[in-house]
C-alpha cells in the first residue's frame, strides 16, 4: 500500500517526497519494533475518511430538533444521552452540547492546539486547527463569522467555548424556519458541520433546491 | 509553558479561510502520521498530554511553519526517540536495528472495527471541590515552563464558574511522568472585556476548561 503514495506535483516533488520518506521510515521502524500492525494503521485511516463525520452530529442534531425529551438530556449529559443513540461510531465521554437561541450564539475552539469533537463531526478542518482561528475565536467572534459570510444581530450575545481539557463542545444550531413535520432525515441534511462549530448556521429548506 | 502555541488573542495571522469540499487528508502520509499517533498512544508509548507537550516544544518557527500533520510528524519522531522507543539511528536508517521494548499492548485492526472512541479521563474524587457554580474566581498568574493548559489570555484574569466536570487526570502533571494527579475541573466563564480590554465588544464572553490548581478565589464585586 505504501508504494503508491509518490505525489510528484511538479515543482513541489521533492518536498513532498521527503517528508514521505520520513513517514514511511517511521511506519517501518514502529512495526518492525512490533509497536504498531500496519492493518491496524489502515483501519483508523479508513475509519477516519469513511465512517467518523459530521452526519453523526447532524443526526443528534436533528434528534433534538423534534424530540424535547431527547434535547433536555442532551444538553443535561450529552455524553450519555448520545450513548443511547445507534451512531455509526461511539460517542465520547466529557461531550457537551450548547444550544444556539436568538439571544445567544455559541462557538468552540481549541486556542491551544486543535481539541475537538471528532465523535461527532470527525476530523477537524485545518482552518479549525491554524493560527487565524486559534487566535482570533476568542477576541474577535464577530470578524471570525464574517470569513465564513455569517452576520448575527448586535444584541446576540457570542460565547466561545476554549476547549483547553478533554470536555468536548457540540452546537446545537437553531433549527430553521419552514421545516415543521420534516423528519428526522431530512432536518439532518440541514445541518453542516460548521453549524455544528459555531461558524455557521444551519441551512434552510430554500439551501437545499 | 508559555509557548508558541498558545495562541488565544494573538493578532496578525489574517483572515479565517475555509477549503471547500476539503479532504480529510490532503496525502497519505497525513493519514499514516495519525494513525500512528492513534496506535502508538494505544500502545502505551505516550499519554495524550505528552503529545500536546511534545508539539509544543517544537521551536516556535518551526511550529507556525510546519503544517499540521508535519508538527505531528516531528512530534512523533521526537516522542519515540524521548520515550526511548526508538533511537534517532533507527529512524535515520529506516529500519529497526535492533529489538523494540515491550509496550502494554498492540491496536490491531479487529479493535478498530469495533469502533474508535475518544478517551476518557475522568478519575475518582480524592477530595471535594473547592468551587461551585456561581463562584467568583480569578485565573492564577502562573508561568509554567512544563506543559499546562491555562491559556495566557486568561491568566490573572477574574470570571464566574458555570460547571463542576468531576475529577480529570491533571494534564500538567501527566505531560511530564509525575502521574494523573486528578483535579476538579470547571468551566469558567469570562466577560470579553474582562479579557480584552474596556473598548472590546461587551457581547462577548469566553470560557476556558480550568483545573482547580489553576483558579484561586476572588471576591464577589470584582
Amino acid at each position: 500500500m505504501t508504494e503508491h503514495d509518490h505525489d510528484h506535483a511538479g515543482g513541489h516533488g521533492s518536498e513532498l517526497s521527503a517528508v514521505q520518506l520520513r513517514v514511511r521510515a517511521l511506519e517501518t521502524v514502529l512495526t518492525e519494533k512490533g509497536y504498531v500492525d500496519p492493518a491496524a494503521l489502515d483501519a483508523i485511516v479508513e475509519t477516519y475518511e469513511t465512517k467518523v463525520g459530521p452526519h453523526i452530529g447532524a443526526q443528534v442534531v436533528a434528534k433534538a430538533w423534534v424530540d424535547p425529551d431527547f434535547k433536555r438530556a442532551l444538553l443535561a449529559d450529552a455524553s450519555q444521552a448520545t450513548g443511547t443513540l445507534q451512531l455509526a461510531n461511539p460517542a465520547g465521554d466529557h461531550l457537551v452540547a450548547v444550544e444556539n437561541t436568538p439571544s445567544q450564539h455559541n462557538m468552540v475552539v481549541c486556542t491551544l492546539c486543535s481539541c475537538y469533537p471528532w465523535d461527532m463531526l470527525g476530523l477537524p478542518p485545518v482552518w479549525y486547527k491554524s493560527a487565524p482561528y486559534r487566535s482570533r475565536a476568542v477576541k474577535d467572534p464577530r470578524g471570525v463569522l464574517a470569513d465564513f459570510g455569517v452576520t448575527l444581530p448586535p444584541s446576540t450575545a457570542i460565547r466561545i467555548w476554549d476547549s483547553t481539557a478533554e470536555t468536548r463542545f457540540i452546537v446545537i444550531p437553531m433549527r430553521p424556519a419552514g421545516t415543521e413535520g420534516w423528519s428526522e432525515e431530512r432536518l439532518a441534511a440541514l445541518v453542516t458541520r460548521d453549524s455544528m462549530i459555531g461558524t455557521g448556521l444551519a441551512k434552510s429548506p430554500a439551501d437545499l433546491d | 509553558m508559555d509557548g508558541m502555541h498558545d495562541l488565544g488573542g494573538m493578532d496578525g495571522f489574517g483572515r479565517v479561510e475555509a477549503e471547500p469540499g476539503e479532504p480529510v487528508f490532503h496525502a497519505l502520509w497525513e493519514g499514516r502520521v495519525m494513525a500512528m499517533q492513534r496506535a502508538m498512544m494505544f500502545a502505551g508509548g505516550w499519554n495524550i498530554d505528552m503529545l500536546r507537550y511534545a508539539q509544543e516544544r517544537l521551536p516556535p518557527r518551526v511550529y507556525l511553519g510546519a503544517s499540521y500533520y508535519e508538527r505531528w510528524l516531528l512530534a512523533t519522531e521526537s516522542s519515540v526517540v524521548e520515550r526511548g522507543c526508538v533511537t534517532a539511528d533507527d529512524l535515520a536508517a529506516g529500519h529497526a536495528l535492533r529489538p523494540g521494548k515491550a509496550l502494554a499492548r498492540k491496536l490491531t485492526a479487529a479493535m478498530v472495527a469495533g469502533g474508535l472512541v475518544r478517551g476518557g479521563y475522568s478519575r475518582p474524587a480524592p477530595r471535594p471541590a473547592h468551587f461551585a457554580p456561581g463562584d467568583r474566581v480569578r485565573a492564577k498568574n502562573i508561568h509554567p515552563p512544563t506543559h499546562t493548559r491555562l491559556p495566557r489570555y486568561a491568566r490573572g484574569r477574574v470570571g464566574t464558574v458555570e460547571r463542576v466536570h468531576g475529577c480529570h487526570v491533571f494534564p500538567d502533571t501527566a505531560a511530564i511522568d509525575r502521574g494523573e494527579d486528578p483535579q476538579w475541573l470547571y468551566t469558567v466563564r469570562f466577560e470579553g472585556p474582562e479579557l480584552w480590554g474596556p473598548d472590546s465588544d461587551p457581547t462577548v464572553s469566553v470560557s476556558i476548561e480550568a483545573f482547580e490548581p489553576y483558579l484561586e478565589p476572588a471576591p464577589e464585586h470584582a
